[in-house]
């Protein structure tokens, strides 16, 4: 089957939650492919990680959030600390768990952009995360 | 006198020495015939080296030299130097290529190669024997420039050689000076607006005291050879008097036929009588007798001639030949797109919102038939979604042209990025198999695109193009995902190959210059003389060698310039002696040597019945010599008799 590209999809609401929770710019992304070289359980994914990044680029967001890629993703970060663009599929990873784990809704019950910068600069990365997934689990 | 040739063979280190043995290659010599000194050292190329070599020849008073070394192409001009210096005439200084020939091709065979080495010195002595004391062949030379083709790089070559304080004449075939360059709007990557940047160039070399312009007019013919040029110049007849001419422009407005622009690419109309943008140098219209109604019906019509104000409209004005003496030319005819018809899959030529890189420029420029703005060709709505086609005839050695046509990823980019700039709510795609950005700022340029205009790259090469409900759908594939992809699109732009124009390969065959297999001019080496050609006195200037962009053609237009400053620094032209001559006793006048010279260097001399060599002209390729049924023609420093001995010499033992 032929995959439709609009800008609608390129600019599709769950693209944009995406960049929002991970706050990662998905364009930033040049495809070389250094994350998905140096993961360590690359061999256990469907899709590789610059291939989840690619559908987000090409608009194909349900692709990427079926991947079992996102759930294997240990969160160990190998691939931000190699990407030369300095994105961090580990977020992008975080993000789409987070959207999968609220059933795809749009409207999030605790929003990413109500959460305080104490809270952000204080509390552990993860920890922020688990409160998010915690609330709108 | 009795030659006393001197032998010196280098080790190069172990290059030669780790097979040859050349104390023993430098022993057997020095029992050769007419040798009166032989020596071997490491570095024969370096400083103490040459000193040897110098003290040798004052010190045993020598008359030849030979040097048993590298291959000529390396070290002749050294040791030719050291010869002068010392009292020998280079031209007696000889190179036996002993490591080219020898010592790197019979690693193996040690023995064997020193043997080979001691005949390949022999035979160098026997042709030193009887080599002649030479000088360089002196020509009168024309300190005056030609430049073909007044783009950026035609431009910048006749404002260069200009400067430099020589005469130049500027040949532009179209009305007006500026090119490709002037079509554009802004340029990579910095997005100055092309015509900003260009025009205080095309003022400046139509207003410069040693630039003679002439617009309007072709090369019709090239005689003579480097220095001493002569060229025919066709002014096509403008059907007015351009001298004459106000430029008031009163003709243009009231000329009643309308037909498409070639500088707008055919997105607008001009009249018959045109100027070909508003900018144009010089800003003088001509006729253009293939849509004038005066030409077409019998004279009727006249409202030109009638209107303008000078009385300078003639409708019986004639080509004009002029006549130029030159010492150098400048070839910069620049590029052509590929032809868009030739993309059918895409529907090239057949959709009105397929477009191509040129088109789009022309749109996106403010003087532009849109001024500017955005627009479908085919209903004149603003696109909001457009896809643009990398290598559309490029790297397609199948059906199109084989090679990269460099600019093409960046003009793409910037035509992108200029679209968002103008359309906010648009979206561009672009089709890409690898985005070349090898340049100063590329790079970030493409970035930019990418992330801050949102241009969706999309990796692979687009199958086919069709209409379908107003739109074009636009059939590709990512190769990152591996999926086909489909784009419903409002207009698409075609980045083309880059061809040399046909007017520039015509040129090239009267200019007897060499072009390569797609009609690109070939240049002399390239790596190391990138800005000349093979024949002497021609030099090449931007798009028209091979496809490039501004800051290329530019600093190509400069070194070309600079060459030709170089050329013209001194009073003549010198140039090497090793060329053919003819024996006039023995000439039977037979002008097989004529009809072979690839160079028209052998000429007939009438009253005396036989053959001539022009000594400017001879390359010394030595056709003549192998052709002539008589041996009259012979070759300075390698006649018959020399090559007789070398080849006894190599044949002994």
């Amino acid at each position: 089957m032929r995959l439709r590209i609009t800008s609608e999809h390129i600019k599709g609401d769950i693209i944009k939650r995406v960049e929002d929770l991970s706050g990662q710019s998905l364009l930033e992304c040049y495809q070389c492919g250094k994350c998905s070289a140096g993961c360590p359980v690359v061999n256990e994914m469907d899709v590789i990680p610059s291939e989840v990044i690619r559908l987000l680029q090409l608009g194909q967001a349900d692709e990427a959030l079926d991947s079992k890629t996102i759930w294997i993703c240990a969160s160990c970060l190998q691939c931000a600390s190699k990407c030369p663009k300095g994105v961090e599929f580990s977020s992008i990873c975080d993000a789409l768990r987070q959207i999968v784990l609220r059933k795809r809704l749009s409207t999030p019950r605790m929003d990413a952009d109500e959460v305080s910068a104490i809270m952000v600069s204080d509390a552990p990365q993860m920890g922020v995360v688990g409160a998010l997934r915690k609330l709108n689990g | 006198m009795e030659e006393r040739i001197g032998v010196f063979v280098c080790h190069c280190g172990s290059n030669i020495a780790g097979v040859v043995d050349v104390k023993r290659v430098a022993e057997e010599l020095g029992k050769y015939p007419g040798v009166a000194h032989s020596t071997d050292y490491t570095y024969m190329c370096s400083d103490p080296g040459q000193n040897l070599v110098k003290d040798a020849i004052k010190e045993h008073n020598l008359t030849g030299v030979i040097v048993a070394a590298c291959s000529p192409t390396l070290h002749e001009a050294t040791f030719r130097r050291a010869g002068r210096v010392a009292g020998v005439n280079p031209y007696q200084v000889e190179i036996a290529n002993i490591r080219e020939h020898c010592s790197w091709v019979h690693q193996g065979e040690k023995e064997a190669a020193t043997e080979k080495a001691i005949k390949i010195i022999k035979t160098m002595v026997e042709k030193a024997r009887l080599d002649e004391a030479l000088d360089p062949i002196s020509v009168p030379m024309t300190h005056k420039a030609l430049v073909v083709g007044a783009g950026i790089a035609g431009i910048q070559a006749a404002l260069d050689i200009a400067n430099a304080g020589h005469e130049v004449v500027l040949v532009e075939k179209s009305p007006s000076v500026g090119g490709h360059m002037a079509q554009l709007s802004e340029t990579f990557p910095t997005l100055d607006c092309s015509q900003c940047i260009m025009t205080p160039k095309m003022v400046e070399v139509s207003q410069h005291p040693r630039i003679n312009l002439m617009t309007y007019s072709e090369i019709d013919d090239v005689a003579g050879f480097v220095g001493n040029f002569k060229v025919k110049i066709r002014k096509k007849a403008a059907y007015v008097d351009r001298d004459a001419c106000t430029g008031c422009g009163v003709c243009v407005e009231k000329c009643p036929v309308k037909t498409e622009s070639e500088f707008d690419e055919g997105l607008a109309m001009r009249k018959a009588i045109y100027t070909p943008f508003p900018q144009a140098v010089p800003n003088k219209p001509v006729l253009d007798p293939e849509h004038c109604t005066y030409f077409l019906k019998d004279g009727k019509c006249g409202i030109c001639q009638k209107v303008c104000p000078v009385g300078c409209v003639d409708y019986e004005q004639k080509d004009e030949i002029i006549e130029e003496e030159v010492g150098a030319i400048v070839v910069a005819t620049g590029y052509d797109l590929y032809p868009i018809e030739n993309m059918g899959e895409y529907g090239g030529g057949k959709y009105a919102d397929v477009i191509t890189g040129l088109q789009f420029e022309r749109m996106l420029s403010a003087s532009g038939p849109t001024e500017g703005e955005v627009r479908r060709p085919s209903d004149g709505k603003e696109p909001k979604e457009i896809v643009f086609l990398t290598c559309c005839g490029s790297r397609d050695p199948e059906a199109h042209m084989p090679y990269c046509s460099k600019v093409c990823c960046m003009y793409l980019t910037k035509h992108a990025m200029l679209y968002k700039h103008k359309v906010h709510d648009g979206q561009a795609y672009v089709f890409y198999m690898d985005v070349r950005t090898a340049g100063k700022g590329y790079e970030e340029f493409y970035t930019r695109a990418a992330e801050e205009d949102d241009v969706l790259y999309i990796r692979g090469k687009v199958s086919k193009i069709y209409e379908e409900d107003g739109k074009v759908m636009v059939w590709g594939v990512d190769t990152l995902t591996g999926k086909k992809v489909e784009i419903a699109a409002d207009m698409a732009v075609l980045g083309l190959a880059t061809v040399p124009n046909v007017a520039a390969k015509k040129l090239a065959n009267k200019l007897k210059i060499h072009t390569d297999e797609w009609g690109f001019l070939a240049e002399a080496h390239p790596k190391l003389r990138p800005v000349e050609s093979l024949a002497p006195g021609f030099y090449l200037a931007g798009a028209a060698q091979g496809p490039k962009d501004i800051p290329e053609a530019v600093a190509q237009a400069s070194g070309a310039a600079s060459k030709v400053a170089h050329l013209f620094a001194e009073e003549e032209y010198h140039r090497e002696p090793i060329i053919a001559w003819i024996d006039e006793d023995t000439c039977a006048g037979c002008r097989v040597c004529i009809s072979v010279c690839p160079y028209d260097a052998a000429e007939f001399d009438e009253e005396n019945g036989i053959a001539k060599i022009q000594e400017a002209i001879c390359e010394g390729c030595g056709a003549c010599i192998a052709a002539c049924p008589s041996a009259s023609a012979q070759q300075r420093n390698l006649t018959d008799e020399q090559v007789y001995k070398m080849v006894s010499a190599a044949l002994e033992g």
